[in-house]
């Protein structure tokens, strides 16, 4: 098939050919670029560290491993991880687990799901969680919830506040109703940490979904939110086929949670650490504990 | 009887609903509606009821007899008013020191747009949350299906016990092959493999109790309230702290 405009040429030098210029010149890697997915225009990888991973033309948030989502936010060299060499189990002998497990591990880096530890934010005392999309699309098991449940306990121990970065395809189907209950599991650490007064902020990146909304997601006492992250119960596509209509534009995005009062804040990657310094200030004291 | 046989068998259009087993465990159930938020969801029905002497909370997913009840009540997926509603009846029960009951027979939480809208997700992870440190003693009985975290919202209690046919599940074993498989018609594997029986969940840890069905509606129904009243004599002479400590602690070694 002949190509259309294959013999076109560019009526002048300054018009161009769209099609030409996105094409990155053949003597440069392919590691040193990339194309932006939302405005299709090329960036250079190494600069992308600068603006948080952000396109610095459009604002499209790339996806970011938990290594790097620590690197960004924890104050340089604070990070002390924790329950680091937790790994999951095939409880019940779910056919492929084992495998899907190693397949993980070998894709992310990392031992499971999610990475939890103690770190500075703007010199601040907090422990952190960073779910891993590249371990098995975050999904939480029973030692994702267990790292995250001795990470609010222990939390509660020292009196710190939590911060925990989301994203989560749901609970993790092969361990059965033992993922479910990691649910509940976190949900009563959650709580009793915040029942002793102590500050939970979640910050939900694209996508959180499924058992993770429904259970710690959604229980920050502030809820921040990435732009255009999905956000929701019930995926697009599982709504889209029990209904069998087309979802309306936004639905179920970050923008759309905050108009309807499900978030906080939307803010943009570049200026989520300031945030989160300032949220951190603005609870270390208490108007009641005799400041006032 | 297969994993999947049990599965159709939680299912069958003619298995007993949840308001049939309160009316025929509770004296003077009186129904409260609406979550004081945006609606009243009628696939969740809660109230105030006698057992024997007793003022309870009872809450129950409700699926509806026929097809004109079932549409009323959505087939039992609750919208986030219904778990509202139930998280309202359980806050009145801790304040007037009423144990709550509840019968949990859903598919799921309802899938759609105005579920998404007004948070679904929040709903069920404030039920899970509160229900952890509810004052008073929670008791749950899974009469039929047990479907994800639209099951657990009804299920955070100091003892679950499962009908002998129903299921608890992760997954709808029809959703686990298509995600997993691409292939929905491979049900039967999947309900194997999700361990999702009465028998497989007790040996799991995850329940406490199995109750037989054997000798038929009226029967199953005296063995659930013979199983509430033994637990509620325990469970109301048990300091608030220590009872919070059990539910707690139940819950967090589940799968360690």
């Amino acid at each position: 098939m002949i190509k259309r405009g294959l013999f076109r040429k560019p009526k002048n030098e300054l018009e161009g050919d769209e099609k030409l210029e996105k094409r990155p010149a053949p003597n440069i890697p392919d590691e040193m670029c990339l194309t932006c997915p939302d405005c299709k225009k090329v960036l250079f990888t190494g600069r992308l560290p600068d603006s948080c991973h952000v396109c610095p033309h459009c604002g499209y948030h790339f996806r970011l491993n938990a290594r790097q989502r620590i690197h960004l936010f924890a104050d340089p060299g604070t990070f002390a991880e924790r329950d680091g060499n937790l790994v999951s189990r095939d409880t019940l002998s779910f056919p492929g687990y084992p495998q899907k497990l190693e397949q993980a591990g070998l894709e992310s880096a990392e031992k499971e799901s999610v990475v939890c530890g103690e770190c500075r934010i703007g010199g601040r005392e907090c422990c952190l969680f960073v779910m891993e999309p590249y371990f098995m699309m975050g999904s939480l098991g029973v030692t994702a919830g267990e790292k995250i449940t001795r990470l609010f306990e222990h939390a509660l121990e020292k009196k710190l506040p939590v911060i925990g970065f989301t994203v989560s395809g749901g609970a993790r189907m092969q361990e059965g109703v033992l993922a479910l209950m990691q649910m509940a599991k976190t949900s009563g650490a959650v709580k009793r940490h915040g029942d002793a007064g102590l500050l939970y902020i979640a910050v939900l990146t694209n996508p959180t979904t499924g058992g993770v909304t429904a259970s710690f997601a959604m229980e920050g006492d502030v809820i921040l939110a990435e732009p255009g992250a999905l956000i929701g119960f019930a995926g697009p596509r599982v709504i889209e086929q029990t209904l069998r209509q087309k979802l309306p534009q936004g639905f179920q995005r970050s923008e759309f949670l905050l108009e309807r009062g499900f978030v906080d804040s939307v803010t943009d990657r570049r200026k989520l650490k300031a945030l989160l310094e300032r949220l951190l200030l603005l609870h270390e004291r208490r108007p009641c504990d005799g400041c006032l | 009887m297969d994993a999947f046989e049990t599965v159709r068998a939680a299912r069958a259009k003619d298995r007993p609903t949840a308001l049939d087993y309160i009316g025929g465990i509770f004296g003077q159930f009186t129904e409260l509606h609406g979550d004081r938020r945006y609606g009243d969801d009628k696939a969740v029905a809660a109230g105030i009821a006698l057992l024997g002497p007793m003022p309870v909370t009872v809450i129950g997913i409700e699926k509806g007899h026929n097809t004109k009840e079932r549409l009323q009540r959505n087939f039992g997926c609750a919208h986030p008013e219904g778990y509202r509603k139930a998280l309202r009846q359980m806050k009145l029960a801790e304040k007037f020191r009423r144990p709550v009951l509840c019968f949990v027979d859903t598919a799921g939480a309802f899938c759609g747009v105005g579920a998404e809208e007004r948070g679904q997700g929040q709903a069920i992870a404030e039920n899970l949350m509160e229900m952890m440190t509810l004052k008073v003693p929670i008791f749950t009985v899974l009469i039929g299906e047990g479907g994800s975290g639209g099951a657990l919202a009804l299920s955070v209690a100091d003892e679950v016990w499962m009908l002998e046919n129903s299921v608890y599940s992760v997954i709808s074993p029809e959703g686990c092959a298509s995600i997993l498989w691409k292939d929905a018609s491979r049900v039967r594997e999947a309900s194997e493999c999700l361990h999702l029986t009465a028998r497989e969940l007790f040996s799991l840890g995850v329940i406490d109790g199995i109750i037989p069905e054997s000798g038929g509606f009226s029967k199953t129904g005296a063995l659930i309230r013979k199983q509430m009243e033994r637990f509620l004599l325990e469970a109301c002479q048990t300091p608030v702290g220590e009872l919070l400590d059990r539910r707690y602690d139940k819950f967090r070694k589940m799968g360690v």
